[in-house]
């Protein structure tokens, strides 16, 4: 009898436990509601990760839907989900095979070797063991699969690993706007350093003035002097007023409550919420969103803080959250601060460690001090969230804005050549300084010690046109 | 080859060929029908592309100029490649057909014939000019309607950019010739 009861209550303590478990487990996996901020949950779901993360999805690796739209989705809703985030970046960059080119029922036994009608036929993620540089998941030699025959078209090619297609500064599978053939011959004879180097600046106020959505029935592009402000006097401190009237937001005609007042029922808002900065700089606050400081939130997560980041970073810096007045401030929202002490004051690599020191450092240092003229001081925003284009299709106009997404111009590194490189250097410079990874180390300080042939190649072709 | 009277096919011929005619839609629509007026549209865009937008703003007006890389060079598409976009656009938007401009003298030599049909419907073209090319084929496992259309030179700019291009497998182009083909691919139910 007490065998029995006992084996009843080991049962029932059974069954409890596993219905707490699996409880837990469905709560952490498919309750989608801030389920990665939650202390118990997050735990399950860091438990149930398939695989450490690549470095470009790991700061939302909790926010499990963010990419499994869906539980137990299928295939398209996950390359709908991967098309979510970096569709737009792909059309941008003109991707050179894209979706179409793999539908087509040509190509249906290429499709047979490698399915690259989606994402995740090159790219899985939770896969570290396979995942090299750019996230893929291929052998390095994958071009081989479609282009086997490029020696008979292209002889100056006949011999070259496959494995160096991509891995040597001349290709690259999505985006080759620096790359192309004319494109290197048309920039073949630049030299090393242009003989006008300025970077694009802002054109911020050329946009609002055209732009439909800027508020400037409210706000009239016309600069306010100090006794124009319109905070109450509570919150109308010298620091703050002293400093908005040092900014571009003043002399544009920014009051005080464009920021500190809500929009529907005109309460004065201590604290705005980043939001508020988005009403005017839409582009900026998007692209913040889809960048390494910003993507957390765009996950809905709390925001990134360099104690999560797998890039070496400050101690002391560790708990800082970031938004945009972390690097910008409040009141006289610094571009300058913005643009280096605030990247300097969290990221501790060997590449940020060496900016103070590089020759980059010294033109913005001139510049800042009023020795050289406007644009030709080089910031870590300079590289990093540079000016970039954007069409408004919608409006029939286009603007420069600052792209706050620094993967846009990062990985690889030759997108970064035509929106950043290619203001002070020339092509095949940029190129080479590019391909020599401990020269980024030491942020260019020095000259390139390696050299991508594709210039030479193109060049070469070009004399010899016709006997290939 | 013809479809039974009400057919899926026929419902969808219609709407993609913008064919405001009920009864084709009512008693079926074959695939080589479907094809030839799908092909008709193309080829009067393409046209109407080459002679009214491209040959007259670069080469009448001289007013801007049309190029490969024409969003460096701020300039207007080349016709094969407004060709091309609307052939993109159309897979993407997985429309029930497909098509592309091929050769077999392509300048991309990703445009050269892959398939058996492509280089059969090609070379027929060439051999006779005046007659579209049709033939059914299996690729990965589906069966497809293929129809070969020629694609001629209409205009100089077609034979002097073809002819001087290094990446041109062919240089002794006349106007009128064959050029390539378009490629029209029907899933077959």
């Amino acid at each position: 009898m007490g065998g029995m009861r006992h084996g009843r209550v080991t049962l029932h303590l059974w069954l409890a436990a596993t219905a707490i478990g699996a409880a837990a487990l469905a709560a952490g996996l498919f309750m989608t509601e801030r389920a990665a901020e939650r202390p118990l949950l997050a735990q399950v779901r860091k438990a149930f990760l398939p695989g450490a993360t690549t470095s470009g999805h790991h700061q939302i690796e909790l926010a499990c839907e963010t990419c499994h739209t869906t539980a137990f989705g299928d295939a398209d809703s996950m390359q709908a989900a991967c098309m979510g985030c970096h569709g737009d970046e792909l059309e941008a960059a003109d991707d050179k095979h894209p979706l179409s080119k793999f539908t087509d029922p040509r190509n249906a036994e290429l499709l047979a070797s490698l399915d690259a009608t989606r994402c995740v036929a090159c790219h899985i993620e939770h896969r570290p063991e396979i995942t090299t540089a750019m996230a893929v998941t291929q052998p390095d030699d994958y071009c081989v699969l479609c282009h086997r025959d490029v020696g008979t078209e292209r002889p100056s090619h006949a011999g070259l690993a496959f494995t160096t297609c991509a891995s040597s500064g001349c290709h690259n599978f999505h985006d080759n706007r620096a790359l192309y053939e004319d494109f290197l011959l048309r920039h073949a004879a630049a030299p090393a350093e242009l003989p006008r180097q300025i970077r694009p600046l802002a054109r911020f106020a050329e946009t609002a003035a055209v732009l439909p959505t800027y508020p400037s029935d409210r706000y009239p592009l016309e600069p306010l002097g100090r006794a124009q402000h319109d905070a109450p006097a509570e919150a109308a401190t010298v620091e703050a007023i002293e400093g908005w009237l040092g900014t571009a937001h003043a002399r544009a005609g920014v009051n005080c409550g464009a920021c500190h007042r809500d929009s529907a029922t005109a309460a004065w808002i201590a604290a705005p919420a980043v939001e508020a900065c988005g009403t005017c700089h839409a582009l900026e606050s998007a692209s913040f969103g889809q960048g390494k400081h910003g993507m957390r939130g765009s996950a809905g997560l709390g925001p990134m803080t360099p104690a999560q980041a797998r890039l070496p970073m400050r101690l002391a810096a560790a708990e800082t959250a970031l938004d945009c007045a972390t690097c910008h401030g409040a009141h006289d929202f610094s571009v300058r601060r913005a643009a280096v002490d605030a990247c300097l004051g969290c990221h501790a690599d060997r590449h940020s460690l060496a900016y103070e020191d590089s020759p980059h450092a010294e033109l913005w240092r001139r510049e800042v001090a009023s020795d050289a003229p406007e644009g030709s001081g080089v910031s870590c925003a300079t590289c990093h969230m540079p000016r970039a284009e954007h069409r408004y299709p919608e409006y029939d106009f286009k603007t420069w804005f600052v792209q706050h997404n620094q993967n846009d111009t990062l990985r690889p590194s030759e997108k970064m050549i035509r929106p950043v490189c290619q203001s002070c250097h020339g092509l095949s410079f940029a190129l080479d300084a590019l391909a020599d990874a401990e020269l980024v180390e030491r942020n260019f300080a020095g000259a390139p010690s390696v050299h991508v042939p594709s210039i030479d190649m193109a060049v070469a072709r070009e004399r010899g046109a016709g006997t290939e | 080859m013809f479809r039974k009277k009400g057919s899926r096919l026929g419902v969808g011929a219609a709407v993609l060929a913008g064919l405001a005619a009920p009864a084709l839609a009512a008693d079926g629509v074959s695939y080589r029908q479907m094809a030839d007026a799908l092909h008709a549209v193309m080829e009067a865009d393409r046209t109407v592309y080459t002679r009214v937008v491209v040959n007259r703003l670069q080469n009448e007006e001289k007013v801007i100029t049309a190029s490969e890389h024409w969003q460096d060079d701020k300039a207007l598409p080349l016709p094969a490649q407004m060709f091309r976009f609307g052939a993109e656009m159309v897979a993407e938007r997985n429309a029930g057909f497909t098509y592309s401009l091929l050769s077999l003298w392509a300048v991309n030599k990703q445009n050269m014939p892959k398939t058996a049909v492509e280089r059969e419907g090609l070379e027929a073209l060439v051999a006779n000019p005046a007659t579209p090319f049709y033939k059914d084929e299996v690729l990965g496992g589906t069966t497809y309607f293929t129809a070969v259309y020629p694609d001629k030179a209409i205009s100089p700019a077609c034979v002097s950019c073809h002819n001087g291009h290094k990446d041109s497998p062919r240089t002794d182009f006349k106007l009128n010739d064959v050029m390539g083909g378009v490629v029209l691919r029907i899933p077959m139910q």
